[in-house]
């Protein structure tokens, strides 16, 4: 033949959605979150988001290098880890602990079970989970946003709402709502990690099916067992407080840990709502969203295997 | 009533602008004709010409090889040159007869029906079976096999598939604008075959000017009713067209008479209509010329046996270096990698493109994002069964019904990780449905 053209088996045609481009619109959805974090608490906010998200890209980067492996840090996946870990820290972490702490993610988490899209776990929620146990002390010490120290309050460290709310003190749900409370450098302005989330869902990075089922069987959890009975301002404190608007949209909906099948989606937002209110209603910490995640992660073959969807022609048309 | 449509599906460019205002040209070959005995399912077809031969067009030269097979008809008058095998469009070598030319087209004499309402049922399966006619849309299922379910009085939805929700493809889109009476004539033989069906013409609505005209001409049909369907690929696919207009779905294990349906596409249509009233044999078909490679696309009546060659000098020949030529539209096309391939009763399209998505991007691992499940029409989970495809996990496979797969292409189109879905799941469709016939 004297012509001879690309031959490839059928579809010939390919949508612009890349898995770098997904990445890309993750991270300008965190973008909101993170600048307020800076915002709120300073400089040393801003030298952890740094300083994660370079040991992330650098840890892979290192990783493929010596076992001989394609590089992949273009994918951008890496720097998603190191910003929303970077957004789990307490403002006040030793630099050191936070390249630890990336270095674990990527390494450990994500690399050693063969990189993006095999680990079983949230890498950046990995990583969170090891140093929370390694460094309690620092880990749990928040610093008091810029609103409370100016207001002349104590700079040092303070109570989160939640562990306000453990002790049965009453909480301001406006200043959560706002993000002036102390707590990890991105998980405290609901308003702004709801942008982020906004964004997501109008690109269709996101679908509501994790969050929501998460978000109402942590409310419904909450109202039930929460022994506050049905006291409004208590459940919504509880939802405004600590990662779980964070973890919900943005690492329980973590694609590569998560359930693919839609009717998993939601049974995953299920456990998730669940587990959360066991580990903070009845747990020693204040805070669950991150166990809650890692754990129900661990459950995401055993759910998909219950809920492979039926296929159209034998009721999955409707 | 609102628009007809399925759950999932996709949006690609449609590129159909190219040639959606250019009306069908009639063209006639130049060169040899060549027919491959197999351009239908089922079994090929038996040579009854020898080599020297001189045969008029509108000739039988090739048999039904048995029930499910169908007669095939020389469309140009000549010498049968050689019969032998001969490239075709999938790239298999496929027993063929080869017509010289002469260029005059010297036809046979074909005998109209004057009252088609009073031939009976056997009578117009008999024309239909003669004529050699089988599925156009790209499946070549022979017709006169569709139209004779095992129970005709269940039949009650009759689906012209004039969804043609392939981009790139105009060829149903002219012939409805352009021969609208013949394609309703094709619908009213059909229509006398089953007497409790009602029929639907299934029209995307990103052509409303055929919506319209159709809508108007059949406004005093009790019989006949145009639905129109969202725009949407793969609006076309049988099962999908089935439950867009009748609310019913049927699965792989199902045939669309099962469900009390029968769906033919436009061309197909017309090809009942010119052989039941004017005892044409299926000699010519329409091709859309199209894609930017091409200088200037076009819509072709052509005669059976052409090669593409042919078509694409008729076209004006190359707009620049083509990277990939399909036979049929982007999603479920052919790539070949030649032109001296012949024309069949299935071609719909050739497809020159300029650019090769798909060698554009190198493939990457799975991130799960589910994308593939949420356009899957068929519901099922392409992402896992690609995995178990490249796994060899066949139990697994089915688990996961990947034997549903209607092979539409909407996952490898959507993945952003532009993993080859598509491919590994009809790989391992192939080996399962081998497997299982050998037990």
């Amino acid at each position: 033949m004297s012509d001879m053209y690309n031959v490839s088996s059928s579809p010939h045609v390919r949508s612009k959605d890349t898995t770098d481009r997904i990445m890309l619109y993750v991270i300008i959805a965190l973008l909101p979150a993170s600048l307020f974090g800076i915002y709120n608490f300073g400089f040393h906010a801003l030298l952890l988001i740094v300083i994660t998200i370079l040991s992330c890209v650098a840890s892979e980067w290192a990783f493929n290098k010596i076992t001989k492996r394609k590089e992949t840090i273009k994918d951008l996946s890496a720097v998603v880890t190191g910003l929303l870990l970077a957004l789990n820290l307490p403002p006040t972490l030793p630099w050191w602990m936070a390249i630890v702490g990336g270095a674990f993610a990527i390494i450990i988490v994500k690399c050693l079970f063969g990189g993006l899209g095999q680990n079983f776990m949230n890498p950046a929620l990995g990583g969170r989970c090891f140093l929370l146990i390694s460094f309690t002390g620092p880990m749990t010490s928040f610093a008091n946003s810029r609103y409370y120290i100016s207001q002349g309050l104590d700079a040092v460290s303070s109570a989160t709402p939640l562990a306000a709310l453990k002790a049965g003190e009453s909480v301001n749900t406006m200043d959560m709502l706002i993000g002036r409370i102390p707590g990890t450098i991105g998980e405290t302005s609901v308003i702004a990690v709801l942008i982020g989330a906004i964004f997501l869902i109008l690109m269709g990075v996101i679908d509501l099916k994790i969050p929501a089922a998460y978000i109402v069987t942590f409310a419904v959890f909450v109202l039930l067992f929460g022994g506050h009975g049905f006291d409004w301002n208590y459940v919504v404190a509880h939802l405004c407080g600590g990662g779980l608007m964070l973890g919900a949209f943005f690492m329980a909906t973590d694609y590569v840990t998560s359930p693919i099948t839609p009717l998993g989606k939601i049974v995953f937002g299920i456990v998730l709502g669940i587990l959360t209110g066991i580990f903070r209603i009845f747990g020693a910490s204040a805070e669950g969203v991150s166990y809650a995640i890692i754990f129900s992660n661990l459950l995401v073959p055993l759910i998909e295997r219950v809920t492979v969807p039926k296929p159209f022609g034998k009721g999955g048309e409707r | 009533m609102g628009l007809g449509t399925f759950k999932g599906g996709i949006h690609p460019y449609d590129g159909k602008e190219l040639s959606k205002d250019k009306p069908i040209r009639e063209v006639l070959p130049k060169g040899d004709l060549v027919y491959p005995l197999s351009q239908h399912i089922g079994a090929p077809a038996t040579p009854i010409v020898a080599v020297g031969d001189e045969v008029l067009k509108g000739q039988k030269i090739a048999e039904a090889g048995g029930f499910v097979s169908a007669p095939i008809y020389a469309s140009a008058s000549g010498k049968v040159k050689a019969i032998e095998p001969r490239r075709v469009v999938v790239g298999d070598m496929v027993n063929s007869i080869v017509i010289a030319n002469d260029g005059a087209f010297r036809s046979v004499e074909f005998e109209e029906t004057k009252d088609i309402s009073a031939l009976s049922k056997e009578e117009i399966i008999g024309k239909i079976k003669e004529a050699g006619i089988v599925g156009m849309g790209g499946a070549g299922f022979p017709t006169h096999v569709k139209l004779s379910p095992k129970e005709p009085e269940k039949i009650e939805y009759i689906i012209a598939n004039c969804a043609e929700c392939e981009p790139y493809l105009t060829s149903d889109y002219r012939r409805m604008l352009e021969e609208p009476e013949k394609l309703i004539g094709g619908l009213k033989v059909v229509l006398q075959l089953f007497d409790h069906a009602k029929a639907y013409l299934g029209i995307e609505d990103n052509k409303p000017d055929c919506i319209s005209k159709l809508t108007e001409m059949v406004k005093d049909e009790p019989r006949i009713e145009v639905c129109p369907l969202k725009t949407k690929y793969p609006q076309g696919s049988e099962r999908q067209l089935i439950y867009a207009i009748s609310k019913r779905a049927i699965n792989a294990s199902m045939l669309p008479a099962d469900a009390g349906c029968i769906v033919d596409n436009v061309d197909t249509l017309v090809a009942i209509y010119n052989a039941v009233k004017f005892g044409q044999p299926l000699m010519h078909r329409i091709v859309t010329i199209t894609g930017q490679a091409v200088k200037d696309p076009a819509n072709f009546s052509v005669c059976i046996g052409t090669d593409f060659s042919e078509l694409v000098e008729m076209a004006g020949g190359f707009n620049g270096q083509p990277k990939k030529i399909i036979s049929g539209g982007p999603m479920m096309g052919f790539a070949m990698f030649g032109l001296n391939v012949p024309t069949t009763k299935t071609t719909s399209a050739l497809l020159c493109l300029t650019e090769d998505e798909v060698a554009k991007y190198e493939p990457g691992p799975c991130i799960n994002c589910a994308r593939c499940v949420e356009v899957c029409p068929s519901r099922i989970v392409p992402s896992r069964l690609a995995d178990y495809s490249e796994n060899q996990q066949e139990d697994l496979f089915e688990k996961w019904n990947g034997l549903e797969c209607i092979e539409c292409g909407s996952c490898s189109f959507i993945c952003p990780a532009k993993r080859h879905l598509a491919h590994a799941i009809k790989a391992m469709k192939k080996t399962v449905l081998a497997n299982k016939r050998k037990k």
